[in-house]
């Protein structure tokens, strides 16, 4: 058991499969000798050869495209897309392969892979550095949507999504990789070295794809959050004084209904953050689910707390991301309503 | 200063439309025999000149000549032949139960039969091909039973793929025939990545790529051709340029380069251009690139040169962008024919032999087809179950799907 960032999370995660599983092999832009912009495969490549871990020339769509290739060999790729703003050149590959390959095949060949990419904003990264593209993926059937907002969970689902017999976009908010980010800015950033969900033990373990984990239990009102916005949630409940219950999505596609409707039903209230823009978002899904399966026992309407509908901007960074501020009035709002 | 002219934009045409009379007087055909056989090590620097040639084996008189002659026995041979057959009258009962309204949709074959056929005897058990639509020879050469491809374009109670995918998007791992997409471009990269992972695994099994003419233009085109030059995957690259994408001529996508093949060259890749309506000729080049592959020298890609006799599919009507008599002024001919009369010069076959197998490849294929609709057709018989709708998105149905297949009642 050591203190891990969330890098050291991720990398441990795929030394750990790699060492466990020589089918599973990883790659992408910078990913091999440089050990990728972020570091998150360091070592790797000096550990496994290059066979197992190579960099690629620039092209998602290849990235993707030979890791179905691969995968439908049998092997399993654990890709990288640099930046999550930079995924859409591979979505035909995403949507039109590697999500139906199973279904259209009839199980005749199948697409065990998982693109890992950065996401999110809150580090000035201006429109191709911060975006949330989550929900263009949760709308696609047959793939599996997972945001970790923790070191201890970064691993624990980064190798159930390399073991997973279908296909995961694994989404890693950049802003959390060297310590948890509540949103306030002004204040100095705490490393993950003194945060408990950064004990992360060496070996083998996995978090299940598709559970969701209270952070804070509570009774006034329910927060549905992921990524980075678990870290604001619990910060508005603690400014606010409102008892607020946070649950950590982790998994957005499936979905654990089941946490999320047992907590309404219990708070009555509902608030929804996300990073992403609003309209269409992921929120919209979760807030039309709340309203279906806990309608009778809601107290007051849901209420989204989210990115506006602009691309994400540079100077007006902390104006865009939906800090404590604007969740802590989004509790009260409920509260009161 | 001299006077600057203004722009204007270049919109490329085909030599002739409907009502003018065909014209492929642009197309340089060579002489067969005439291009050399390099060895399968050969730089790829030094045979620049075979991008921008065609390959051919059988001339005018039916005579096998040249270097790429003598891959094959004539039992080979006749077998090509009766798969090639099989293929066309497959199309045609195909075509005829589309009509009849057995099922939504087809695409023929119809000139470019020994591309795929006899590609695929070039391969070994365990390769895999990522075809298109258009390489249903792949699975007839293969020995794959044609009463499951008509179980699947029948989508029936027998479909291998359960009722789940449009007609002709057959799936066959166990013959070397990855699932077919709707998406263009798309398994040309997945070749290359398969390629790699035989590589990886220090296996000995290669991929073949497949694609159209119009689809080179896709970006998956580019990304398969850089990987497979970064990683020199043991893949062979194939393009069928038959001419025509649905409507549209090659001349649109090809826009003012030589050839297709010539694109290999950018990439540091051999690139071969080959009679694509010559059985011999895509035997003799599919193996030469295949053994490249095997022997770790890395990619070849392959433009197999023909035309696109039938309409793009049963949804279009060719007159209404090509003359309809520009298939019989295609100077390679016919496949079928003259493999036929290459077999007859052998002393191997007979024009009354010929009509016999005709017969025989007929009874083979009505005897499949009426096997297939005893399963069902699209309208009428048996059909794939609806819980099949919600199996296989996923290999454990998560909750949600289990309700929504709860909702739809079954």
């Amino acid at each position: 058991m050591a203190r891990m960032t969330m890098i050291e999370a991720i990398r441990s995660a795929m030394d750990v499969s790699m060492r466990r599983d020589e089918n599973v092999v990883v790659f992408g832009e910078d990913v091999g000798y440089f050990g990728g912009v972020f570091r998150c495969t360091a070592g790797l490549q000096q550990k496994y050869g290059r066979n197992r871990c190579f960099d690629t020339p620039i092209n998602e769509s290849a990235i993707v495209g030979s890791a179905i290739g691969m995968a439908a060999y049998g092997l399993r790729p654990c890709v990288e897309v640099q930046f999550a703003d930079y995924v859409y050149p591979a979505y035909d590959q995403i949507v039109s392969e590697a999500a139906r390959l199973r279904y259209r095949s009839n199980g005749q060949f199948t697409c065990p892979i998982v693109i890992r990419m950065p996401t999110g904003g809150g580090i000035f990264g201006g429109q191709t550095h911060s975006q949330s593209p989550e929900a263009l993926f949760t709308h696609v059937a047959g793939l599996k949507v997972v945001v970790p907002s923790n070191p201890y969970d970064a691993k624990g689902l980064l190798i159930a999504s390399i073991e997973d017999p279908d296909p995961v976009i694994f989404l890693e908010p950049k802003r959390l990789y060297n310590g948890p980010f509540d949103g306030h800015y002004e204040r100095p950033v705490t490393p993950w070295s003194k945060h408990e969900l950064a004990d992360v033990p060496d070996g083998h373990y996995t978090v299940p794809l598709g559970k969701a984990e209270i952070r804070r239990e509570g009774s006034a009102v329910t927060v549905l959050a992921y990524g980075t916005m678990v870290h604001v949630a619990l910060a508005s409940a603690e400014d606010t004084g409102i008892d607020a219950e946070v649950i950590d999505l982790r998994t957005l596609l499936p979905l654990d209904l089941d946490t999320i409707v047992a907590s309404v039903k219990k708070t009555g209230r509902c608030v929804v953050v996300h990073e992403a823009t609003l309209t269409s978002g992921f929120g919209a899904e979760l807030a039309a689910l709340v309203q279906k399966h806990c309608f009778y026992h809601l107290e007051a309407p849901i209420v989204r707390v989210t990115g506006w509908d602009t691309p994400y901007p540079h100077a007006q960074e902390w104006d865009y991301f939906p800090g404590p501020k604007r969740v802590g009035e989004a509790l009260v709002e409920v509260m009161e309503a | 200063m001299a006077e600057q002219p203004t722009l204007s934009l270049h919109v490329p045409e085909p030599e002739v439309r409907p009502g003018d009379t065909p014209d492929f007087s642009n197309v340089p055909i060579p002489r067969a025999g005439s291009v050399e056989r390099p060895a399968v090590d050969v730089d790829p620097r030094e045979i620049r000149d075979l991008a921008y040639s065609i390959i051919r084996v059988l001339n005018r008189n039916g005579e096998a000549v040249g270097p790429w002659a003598g891959t094959l026995t004539d039992e080979e041979l006749l077998e090509g032949l009766r798969h090639m057959m099989t293929l066309r009258t497959f199309d045609a009962r195909m075509q005829m139960a589309q009509r009849q309204g057995k099922t939504s949709f087809y695409m023929q074959h119809m000139g470019e039969e020994a591309v795929s056929c006899a590609f695929r005897k070039a391969l070994e058990p365990g390769d895999m091909n990522f075809p298109t639509y258009r390489q249903a020879g792949l699975l007839i050469a293969s020995g794959y039973p044609m009463v499951d491809m008509m179980n699947q374009i029948y989508s029936n109670e027998a479909d291998p793929l359960k009722g789940r995918q449009l007609p002709i998007m057959y799936s066959a791992k166990d013959h070397g025939f990855f699932s077919l997409s709707g998406n263009l471009g798309t398994q040309y990269i997945q070749a290359v990545g398969w390629a790699m992972a035989s590589a990886i695994k220090n296996d000995s099994k290669i991929a073949a790529g497949w694609i159209g003419d119009g689809s080179t233009a896709e970006s998956d085109f580019h990304a398969a051709l850089v990987f497979a030059s970064t990683y020199r995957a043991p893949v062979v690259l194939n393009i069928v340029n038959n001419q025509w994408a649905i409507s549209t001529f090659q001349g649109i996508a090809r826009g003012g380069s030589g050839t297709f093949a010539a694109r290999g060259l950018g990439f540091g890749i051999p690139a071969l251009r080959v009679d694509g309506n010559d059985y011999l000729a895509v035997h003799a080049v599919a193996k030469w690139a295949t053994e490249r592959a095997r022997r770790n020298l890395g990619p070849t890609l392959i433009e197999h040169v023909t035309y696109r006799v039938g309409a793009h599919s049963t949804s279009d009507d060719p007159s209404a962008y090509r003359p309809k008599t520009e298939s019989d002024a295609w100077p390679l001919g016919d496949p079928v024919i003259r493999l036929k009369n290459h077999l007859i010069l052998r002393g191997v076959w007979s024009d009354d032999r010929h009509k016999q197998a005709e017969a025989e490849v007929l009874d083979t294929v009505i005897a499949a087809q009426k096997e297939a609709e005893n399963n069902g057709t699209l309208h009428s018989g048996g059909k794939p179950s609806t819980r099949e709708m919600f199996e296989g998105v996923y290999e454990t149905m998560p909750p949600h799907l289990r309700r929504q297949r709860q909702e739809a009642g079954v």
